[in-house]
């Protein structure tokens, strides 16, 4: 859609490294070699393509980190794969410990269009089956799963792509701020959270992130809120960069 | 006088004559509506720092000058968009009722927010009046309100005031009857942006070229509509279906401008325009450190967080254990002097039922004076300085193992004082099944009666140890049972949304008050329980009707939990109050009680008395919040868990005692 086509042992690289940290901090080669369970030799080969694409930064002996395009593919392909699981487990009952090697072969094949489809009919899903990893947000520029639906229903087709990063409340850190931008959800949370004060565009900071997976406290038009970690995962912002 | 509908005019003189108005008053959650109601008409209403009491619309007289006025204290919402019985039951009082006035309680300290209320209540071109509450906290944060600003901005009286201690009611009464008398002054509308705001107009002009009468105001039904309001759009009628068709393509002409759905956009406009006003009418003294957050850094710690919510919550049951067992024990000598206490069960009928209420009374004050009313004082102090939805939060992800969220753990800490609240309590919550799960967990918890039961058995006869022993058995049950519900209960649970407000010093008056108002709902149920059934139970004993069922339960009793026979009776007494399991013991055996009970009975008896069986004053309150079959059920559960793990606890005491 708008890179070039990478192969799909450049996806399954980039989505390794996406699993192992998702903010693009330093990936070392060797624990990319253990992921993929291939030789340090083709990885350090797919690792230097990859840098020379832009994808990634690779530096010798230091490590590799996802750059910003690198992280956006990442994502990209880590959503696909864990729809598609979702999609199998769900819909077509396949057993989960065969769900994963399967949505690994058919996520290089899916196309956008068919993954905003299966999104859909999925319910925007904001789990993987297997083990409860997130699905990264979509990548279109809707500020509300409702919207995306309202143009399924009119059948709009053209949808831009979002031009500004996305990353879920529950990924930053205490004092980290940022301007939301997308907010997954069914429509009754969604209508709190605009009761709120959280309506896209709004920037809003962490203030406390409590620990063992507990809430998130942020402070949004002068005021606090606790919000589940549940929640504050599925309200994305563009981070504002660090001052 | 008699008027025989009610009529809306008020630029007319003869209203001058009417002495009964109604005044409503509306506002977020936790902006001092309740502390307001208090202060006003003297009545019933709970105060806290939490959010989302009012459930019930709260009613209450105050007599002012020549008026008997009517105020109507409505539950704490953010908006009229979710549909949640809060917004549903404040909606339809607003327009459907009609108050003569409605009282705006607006936080000054978290402004923005409050407007975005009140924008809503403006379109709804109610008879307005703005509480700008609180502004003592904003002053603290730094933060100055233009009251006078404010007024001309949003074109409604404003009125300051600090409702904690009365400072600018007696000007608030008076400014909501100068708007009765006068009348309001002319709608002064609030313009949006101008794509949304061409875009109500149109609307508007269209809905009004039709020959259609609609209830309500129309620019408020235009907005609605183009928020693609589900219950507004039942509003209008088939045969207007070009309304409808007409709202929906000017909202998706905005949508195609904003690239939001139509009721995000209206939101989003109301929160920018709350934004501007807000903006405009606060001045920031900057510079000053804001003791509340550098208190957040100590209470929501990730370490010192825990701490601190252990050490409060252990402390409120602490203080309650000590503070109550030594005024209880003053308490009952006292009583001792006039009649004996302990039950009695031979003489005559009339002797033993005079026995019984005599001992219910007593049993009452020596249960809430000493006990409840400790803890609940500190409760509310924890309550109102707003340390206590810090510790929601800290305890958000353990909640979620039994199924529930931060906000639960408050209606479960109030079952420590007494369960029946604390069932009342679980109204914050949002889905049945969420109250149900909490109910559950509450009847589990030792209150004041199980404590009384559990200090007097074990602690004087098996030692201290025990006692916190059990106490901890019996927070792993809940957390145990709890878990079984929640994985039984099919339904998904909603996540933490929840507002943290600003610290602050609590108000004596708020405590005494909020003290008195629970301690006095819980005498009016558990009183009379306690009077009739303590003669009932003992008249029944002393005809000998229990014996035999005593006898049916030592298959139970004695094989099962190695108790004596006689723990059949006490049980059955028990469930009309708990204490009754060691009054009986003592009436039947005399003080000496280590003679007849071995360390194990007592301990096993304890355990038992704690977790067996709802008090006949909770399963009451229980069938009435959720009716007899979800009551059966949860005492059920109960009873099933009591005798189960009862049992298992009673081999492993043999094995290691």
């Amino acid at each position: 859609m708008m890179d070039e086509r990478l192969s799909e042992n450049a996806e399954e690289c980039l989505e390794a490294m996406y699993k192992i940290t998702r903010n693009g901090k330093r990936v070392s080669t060797s624990a990319l070699t253990e992921k993929l369970n291939v030789s340090p030799s083709s990885v350090t080969k797919m690792l230097k393509r990859l840098d020379e694409k832009g994808y990634v930064d690779y530096s010798p002996g230091k490590g590799t980190n996802l750059t910003r395009k690198g992280i956006r593919n990442a994502r990209r392909i880590t959503r696909k794969h864990r729809l598609l699981e979702r999609f199998l487990h769900d819909f077509l009952k396949l057993r989960r410990d065969r769900i994963h090697d399967q949505a690994c072969e058919m996520e290089h094949s899916l196309s956008d269009d068919a993954e905003m489809a299966l999104c859909q009919v999925l319910g925007f899903p904001d789990r993987c089956p297997d083990d409860q990893q997130p699905i990264p947000p979509c990548d279109f520029e809707f500020s509300s799963c409702e919207e995306c639906m309202e143009r399924r229903e009119k059948g709009i087709d053209e949808v831009n792509l979002r031009k500004s990063d996305t990353m879920s409340l529950a990924d930053m850190k205490e004092g980290e701020s940022g301007r939301v931008v997308f907010v997954r959800g069914d429509h009754k949370v969604m209508r709190r959270l605009l009761d709120m004060g959280i309506t896209p565009g709004t920037t809003v900071r962490v203030l406390k992130i409590a620990p063992l997976g507990g809430p998130v406290e942020i402070s949004v038009r002068g005021s606090s809120i606790a919000l589940g970690r549940s929640i504050a995962s599925n309200i994305f912002v563009d981070p504002d960069k660090s001052e | 006088m008699n008027q025989p509908a009610r009529m809306k005019v008020f630029d007319d003189k003869e209203d001058f004559n009417r002495r009964k108005i109604t005044i409503a008053l509306a506002g977020n959650a936790n902006v001092g509506k309740s502390v307001i109601f208090n202060h006003l008409t003297g009545s019933n209403q709970i105060i806290g720092n939490w959010p989302g009491k009012t459930v019930e619309i709260a009613r209450g007289k105050l007599n002012f000058e020549n008026y008997e006025i009517e105020i109507v204290d409505l539950p704490g919402i953010y908006s009229f968009s979710t549909y949640s019985l809060e917004e549903i039951v404040s909606r339809e009082y607003i327009l459907t009722e009609k108050p003569d006035v409605v009282i705006n309680v607006v936080d000054a300290s978290v402004l923005e927010r409050n407007l975005f209320f009140t924008l809503q209540l403006k379109e709804m071109e109610v008879p307005l009046v703005v509480c700008l509450n609180q502004i003592d906290v904003a002053r603290k944060k730094g933060i100055e309100v233009d009251d006078k600003k404010l007024q001309k901005l949003l074109g409604v009286p404003v009125v300051p005031t600090v409702a904690v201690r009365g400072e600018g009611l007696y000007s608030l009464i008076r400014s909501a009857l100068k708007v009765v008398k006068e009348g309001p002054a002319k709608q002064k509308i609030i313009r949006y942006g101008d794509e949304v705001e061409e875009r109500i107009e149109k609307l508007v002009s269209f809905i009004e070229s039709k020959p259609i009468r609609l209830e309500y105001p129309l620019r408020w039904v235009a907005i609605k509509l183009l928020e693609n309001d589900p219950e507004i759009r039942k509003l209008i009628p088939d045969s207007h279906k070009d309304i409808i068709e007409y709202s929906e393509s000017l909202s998706r002409e905005l949508e195609k401008i904003h690239g939001e759905p139509g009721f995000s956009i209206i939101s989003s406009e109301r929160y920018s325009v709350a934004g501007k006003i807000a903006g405009q009418v606060q001045k920031r003294a900057s510079g000053e450190v804001n003791i509340s957050e550098r208190l957040d850094q100590i209470v929501m710690h990730r370490v010192f967080g825990y701490v601190i919510s252990l050490l409060v919550i252990g402390g409120l049951l602490l203080w309650t254990f000590f503070i109550g067992n030594f005024f209880s024990g003053i308490l009952s000598r006292l009583f001792e002097f006039f009649q004996p206490v302990d039950p009695q069960v031979s003489g005559t009928l009339i002797a033993i039922l005079w026995n019984g209420a005599f001992g219910g009374i007593v049993a009452g004050i020596t249960l809430v004076i000493p006990f409840v009313i400790p803890f609940y004082t500190l409760l509310t102090v924890i309550e109102d300085s707003g340390i206590l939805t810090r510790i929601a939060f800290m305890m958000d992800s353990l909640m979620h193992k039994i199924g529930l969220h931060g906000k639960a753990l408050i209606p479960l800490i109030l079952g420590y004082g007494c369960n029946v609240p604390a069932i009342h309590a679980t109204r914050i919550l949002e889905s049945r099944r969420e109250r149900l799960l909490a109910s559950l967990a509450i009847t589990f918890a030792p209150c004041s009666a199980r404590t009384i039961v559990l200090l007097g058995l074990v602690a004087v006869f098996a030692g201290i140890k025990w006692a916190i022993i059990l106490y901890i058995i019996d927070f792993l049950v809940i957390l145990g049972v709890g878990r079984i519900a929640f994985r039984a209960l099919p339904g998904e649970t909603p996540g933490l949304i929840m507002e943290l407000h600003s610290f602050r010093v609590p108000s004596l008056w708020v405590v005494m008050r909020q003290t008195w108002i629970r301690t006095k709902s819980l005498i009016y149920l558990v009183f009379p329980i306690y009077i009739f059934g303590s003669s009932g139970v003992q008249a029944l004993y002393a005809l000998g009707i229990l014996d035999p069922v005593g006898r049916l339960l030592s298959p139970l009793t004695v094989t099962w939990l190695g108790l004596p026979a006689i723990t059949g009776i006490l049980l059955i007494f028990g469930i009309v109050r708990k204490e009754y399991i060691l009054l009986m013991l003592v009436a039947i055996y005399g003080m000496n009680l280590s003679q007849y009970l071995t360390q194990i009975q007592f301990v096993v008896l304890a355990f038992i008395g704690m977790l067996y069986l709802p008090c006949l004053s909770t399963i009451t309150i229980l069938a009435r919040e959720f009716g007899w079959k979800s009551s059966a059920i949860i005492s059920l559960t109960n009873l099933v868990t009591a005798i189960v793990l009862g049992g298992v606890f009673y081999r492993i005491l043999s094995f290691i005692m």
